[in-house]
């Protein structure tokens, strides 16, 4: 048997009762998972001894994901993301759980509100990492289909997530990658799409990002159509001072994906931030 | 590429099973031509090459024979590794009853690209 060091809790605090998992000691290191998933895509991160040893890593699933519960009268409403509810319950974690200027990295609907916390409370965080971030994303396909009574919601959701990743990452991630996406609510994931292809559109207020009080990191795998390398740079042709890598091989879920890839191209930029 | 498909289909379980309930033909075009395949439970009962006459279809899935050269590579180059990526770029355009799709999608975007493996 292998004990993994990762910890996992349920706290209760303002509308929330959410579910988050914990490893490692030093700067806190804050992970927001993709829509429609939950914080199993960073098992690679918490995992990694050499992360762990200098960060203290923590990743929460958002209310209505994984093990975190959704409010009480969700059976009466849409489940409905938006950039004000979701930078909101992050600094509400963050303050509950007392993390002191937490580096904060978020994947896709989080590389996109990692723009917002610049914006809003850059001088709370000590850096940003955005992965797979893009300031808009225009529909290209109908997300109520994933919520359709006629249609079974995990296996459309997980065939959406299925082709969003490379074909060059190993099988065995890829299908867990999957499977957390075939494990969501009904309407969760187009809950979230709704901030991430409605309501989201920050393009229009990047430009007041300043890098100087709190560094953005941009990572993004060249194999995601959903944000692709090029939607990252059109955010760092109007933010000034981004650090942005493409990483090869990789799609839109890097660190649950190919943890193992990913966590090549993440070290570097933990240990820059860790010396700055 | 696409005539061998049904045999690779039927020949791996890991597509089948995820077209288990499935029982419709849907049409793929690739560039001019087109082909009729009939789906009984997850296998590739038939597929038919056109022209046809009058054919009924669930839903069709169309694009240009050089869009399918590119998704059918053993290992696709970014943006043409999947048929929501062709989607995105405006390669690709689904016609017909899109809840039949929806609900079979993962099995559609395995059958189309069992080609890749041949």
């Amino acid at each position: 048997m292998k004990l993994e060091p990762i910890v996992g809790r349920y706290a209760q605090f303002g509308k929330y009762r959410l579910y988050f998992e914990e490893a490692g000691q030093g700067i806190p290191l804050l992970c927001l998972h993709t829509a429609g998933s939950d914080g199993r895509q960073y098992r690679g991160v918490l995992n990694d001894a050499a992360i762990t040893k200098h960060f203290r890593v923590i990743t929460f699933d958002m209310p209505w994901h994984g093990k975190s519960s959704p409010p009480a009268g969700w059976e009466k409403e849409d489940y409905r993301l938006t950039t004000d509810s979701y930078t909101g319950m992050i600094m509400d974690f963050i303050r509950a759980l007392g993390l002191e200027r937490p580096v904060v990295m978020g994947c896709s609907i989080g590389g996109r509100i990692v723009l917002d916390l610049a914006l809003k409370h850059a001088r709370e965080l000590r850096a940003l990492i955005g992965l797979q971030t893009g300031a808009y994303v225009e529909r290209y396909y109908d997300a109520a289909w994933l919520d359709h009574p006629e249609v079974h919601g995990g296996r459309a959701c997980g065939a959406v997530a299925y082709g969003l990743m490379s074909p060059l990452s190993p099988e065995k991630e890829r299908w867990e990658t999957v499977w957390h996406y075939m494990q969501g609510g009904p309407g969760v994931f187009t809950g979230d799409l709704y901030f991430y292809q409605v309501e989201g559109d920050i393009r229009g207020r990047i430009g007041a990002i300043d890098t100087s009080v709190c560094p953005l990191y941009l990572l993004t795998g060249e194999y995601d159509y959903s944000a692709s390398p090029r939607d990252t740079e059109a955010v760092t042709e109007r933010v000034r001072n981004t650090k942005f890598v493409a990483m090869k091989g990789l799609g839109h879920f890097p660190m649950s994906e190919n943890p193992e890839a990913f966590l090549g191209y993440l070290r570097p930029v933990l240990d820059e931030i860790r010396r700055a | 590429m696409i005539e061998r498909l049904a045999r690779l289909v039927n020949e791996d379980l890991a597509i089948v099973r995820w077209g288990r309930g499935m029982n419709d033909t849907f049409m793929v075009e690739v560039g001019d031509t087109q082909f009729l395949l009939t789906v009984r439970d997850g296998r590739i009962e038939k597929l038919e090459k056109g022209p046809f006459t009058m054919r009924p279809w669930r839903f069709a899935i169309r694009a240009k024979r050089e869009a399918w050269d590119k998704f059918w590579q053993k290992t696709p180059a970014p943006g043409w590794h999947d048929l929501f990526a062709l989607l995105r770029r405006g390669d690709v355009a689904f016609e017909g009853d899109q809840r039949v799709l929806m609900a079979y999608l993962l099995y559609v975007k395995l059958v189309l690209a069992a080609p890749r493996n041949a």
